[in-house]
């Protein structure tokens, strides 16, 4: 159905907008920027920072650009002496309330309500200081999430997220008044509560109010120290994202120069987590195999279908807090960087010759809730902790700025080897429904000895940003030791973003489904989207990240996780083969319940 | 006396599963059992399919829904502007010295919680005080005591 166009005139030139538009978006049709802070692209209208108020004429009050839509004949000034004056007020008034320490400040430069303050050339306080004293108690509970309550203008971006996005509402809008705040349930500290450390309210923070735990000067200590072998692995989603941190433009691919500037920060070795995101594949394949065998052959009926990824920590975590009663769903399989951790710890200590309590084994991640997955009692199969620090890309970002590093005019370096090799089914776990493509493309060719029936590899009814996907691949003529496999249609679905899983475990849980496979990726778009990626994040954004992706993956010389030749030689050396007593002992873990609210 | 939860069902089975019974079912268990405990938050979240949060969330927002242990009879004398020309100091300091608690305290007993209120819209008729949901007007120090006292005698 079309919609009426409707007539209104801004700063005197007019347009015609369809009907429903908002005043705000209607004045960046005709390129006139209002200031926003409560407003984002992924959430819902909000109109509570009022600082995109404009001036309607013949209406008594200013409107909230944001939440106001266009009517016919409207006549709109974004900037007219009392929407300038009222604006800047209102910037003071946040900001009275708000801890507007800056320079000490985690999010000192990379802050939307800072940006405001520069721009209208806020002076000396005119409004009483009302920060609380209590709310200058940072929670560090969590090993991911920062809270500062002085730093919040409650905008509720984070709340918003955490129950639009995400459904899960660790984070509510508690008491009123003056002593409403941004909190928990019973204003119990970050790591008490149902929050998944997916880190997505620290991507929509305007201010520093959440940020993310950060370990740059552990990470730093740890290269300087001599005693030390540092050594460090960059997830897939890093070299699409990291340039827009140092001033390249969204979507442009960092790999090489990624690789050259951890070098330079003085790392002992530059590794891939896309290597052991190979080895995922390996053993998760080869898992699925397994259990599908299990279920159809053997006709067991305590295997359990559909099996889950468990790539994303985020999404483990609310499958504990959530659906408690399904963690037998979810693969065993560590995440590539819990791999990375313990084979870097042994088999990769050995044969560098590094005692593996003298390694540190940092990861570059775009996620925060790999903080506290590194961190899991679990995750210390080496003997050691396997994971050390985990930095996000704005970390690397920031440390590569410290380093006095110039990184765009930096010359492209490869990973060192081994444990750097990688494919480009590795590349594209960076994306949603990536893990479940680089699956097939590895588990259909094990069953029939072909390659997937897709157009050069690319499986693209499991590729896009549509919230819940799903697919049927119909399994022909295959190996005579899989023939139980024969005409077998395997189902599998994708959701990425907290809130498609919930609906997608719904369906699985009332039977309404019958998936074989299943990911999930706790964050929208997947890890290119996680909560550690540089800021802001739109779905425009995303889209042009996940392209650069699905291109480095086109580009990689291999594109089939189970022909890495690293991955090869570690089965043979070391591991046996996939799901090997060794497998078990280093590469798969175990979940526990918690509480659900 | 019902159990928490038990009270909880009972008050979800009553008004109904879905958003807009929160408040009644707060106020409901508010009136059993003075105040919302952890367990009973936790269990209208688990009942109405709502993060605890966002129970928690309602639950502070509102003056009468406390979330700390009250005493069986609540006693909030107003404390805004007409009432405070009228002698509200006295009352309070009176039935703070007679109860031996500060305003925001609780007896030993259980039996009092002593809180402060914004206008209860009695002002021609100050000062004046809620006891649970009596208003008590025109009150003198000694008509105060007196109040409490009947309380006192009927409480156990």
């Amino acid at each position: 159905m079309s919609k009426y166009l409707v007539n209104l005139k801004i700063n005197n030139m007019p347009i015609a907008v369809e009907e429903g538009t908002t005043i705000l978006e209607a004045a960046k049709k005709l390129n006139f920027r209002i200031p926003t802070l409560c407003n984002h692209p992924d959430l819902t209208v909000a109109g509570n920072c009022r600082v995109c108020v404009v001036e309607v004429k013949g209406a008594r009050l200013l409107a909230a650009a944001c939440a106001t839509p266009v009517s016919e004949g409207m006549e709109v000034f974004t900037n007219s002496e009392k929407v300038r004056v009222s604006r800047k007020h209102i910037v003071e008034l946040l900001l009275s309330e708000h801890n507007a320490d800056c320079t000490k400040c985690f999010k000192n430069g990379h802050c939307e309500l800072q940006d405001l303050a520069s721009e209208y050339r806020i002076g000396d306080h005119v409004f009483l200081d009302l920060v609380k004293p209590e709310s200058l108690i940072q929670d560090i509970s969590s090993p991911s999430i920062v809270k500062d309550d002085s730093k919040c203008i409650r905008c509720q971006r984070c709340v918003r997220t955490c129950a639009e996005l995400q459904g899960v509402s660790a984070l509510a809008v508690v008491n009123k008044g003056d002593h409403q705040k941004i909190s928990t349930f019973l204003n119990k500290p970050m790591h008490e509560v149902v929050c998944t450390n997916c880190g997505q309210c620290i991507n929509r923070c305007p201010t520093g109010a959440l940020t993310e735990r950060n370990y740059i000067e552990e990470v730093w200590n740890a290269i300087y120290d001599p005693s030390k072998f540092v050594v460090v692995q960059t997830a897939p989603a890093t070299r699409i994202a990291l340039g827009e941190d140092l001033g390249i433009p969204v979507g442009e691919r960092v790999t090489g120069k990624m690789v050259a500037s951890l070098k330079k920060l003085g790392f002992n070795k530059v590794l891939d987590t896309d290597f052991t995101a190979d080895l995922t594949i390996m053993e998760e394949g080869t898992e699925l195999l397994t259990r599908l065998k299990r279920a159809l052959v053997d006709k067991d009926e305590k295997v359990v279908l559909p099996m889950m990824t468990s790539c994303s920590p985020g999404w483990i975590k609310f499958q504990e807090h959530m659906y408690s009663d399904m963690l037998d769903n979810l693969s065993t399989c560590k995440s590539p960087q819990q791999m990375f951790g313990a084979v870097a710890k042994t088999y990769y200590a050995d044969k560098i010759n590094i005692k593996a309590q003298d390694m540190v084994v940092v990861s570059i991640m775009p996620c925060v809730a790999k903080k506290f997955e590194c961190e899991r009692p679990e995750m210390r199969d080496s003997g050691y902790q396997d994971v050390d620090y985990v930095l996000t890309t704005r970390e690397l970002a920031m440390m590569i700025k410290q380093a006095g590093i110039d990184f765009n005019k930096l010359s492209d370096e490869h990973y060192d080897s081994i444990l750097g090799e990688s494919s480009g089914a590795a590349v594209i776990f960076g994306a949603s429904g990536g893990v479940m493509e680089a699956a097939l493309r590895t588990a259909y060719e094990i069953v029939t000895g072909r390659e997937v029936p897709f157009t050069n590899l690319n499986i693209q009814p499991v590729r896009g940003m549509e919230g819940i996907k799903d697919a049927t691949i119909k399994i022909k003529n295959v190996k005579p030791e899989w023939s139980f496999l024969e005409g077998v249609d395997l189902h599998v679905a994708i959701a990425h973003g907290l809130a498609n899983a919930r609906q997608l475990m719904e369906k699985v849980r009332k039977g309404e489904a019958a998936y074989h496979f299943i990911e999930v990726m706790g964050c929208p778009g997947g890890c290119l989207g996680g909560g550690g990626q540089p800021i802001p994040t739109s779905p425009e954004i995303r889209k042009k990240r996940s392209e650069a992706i699905y291109q480095e993956d086109e580009d990689m010389p291999i594109r089939k996780s189970h022909e890495n030749p690293e991955i090869v030689e570690i089965y043979k050396e070391f591991l046996g083969e996939p799901l090997s007593h060794k497998s078990h002992d280093l590469l798969h873990t175990h979940y526990k319940p918690r509480k659900r609210y | 006396m019902l159990t928490t939860e038990a009270l909880v069902k009972e008050l979800v089975e009553k008004n109904g599963r879905n958003r807009n019974s929160l408040m009644p079912v707060l106020q409901g268990i508010v009136q059993q059992e003075h105040y919302l405990s952890e367990e009973a938050l936790l269990c209208v979240a688990k009942e109405l399919d709502l993060a605890a949060a966002d129970v928690y969330g309602t639950a502070s927002f509102y003056t009468f829904l406390d979330t700390v242990p009250r005493g069986k009879n609540i006693i909030r004398v107003c404390k805004t502007i007409t009432c405070h020309m009228k002698g509200k100091d006295e009352i309070i300091n009176t039935l703070s010295n007679a109860l031996k608690i500060k305003v925001g305290e609780t007896t030993h007993d259980k039996k009092f919680t002593l809180l402060t209120a914004n206008c209860l819209g009695w002002c021609h008729k100050g000062p004046v005080m809620l006891i649970n949901d009596e208003v008590y007007p025109e009150l003198t120090p000694q008509k105060a005591l007196e109040i409490v006292e009947e309380y006192a005698k009927s409480t156990h």
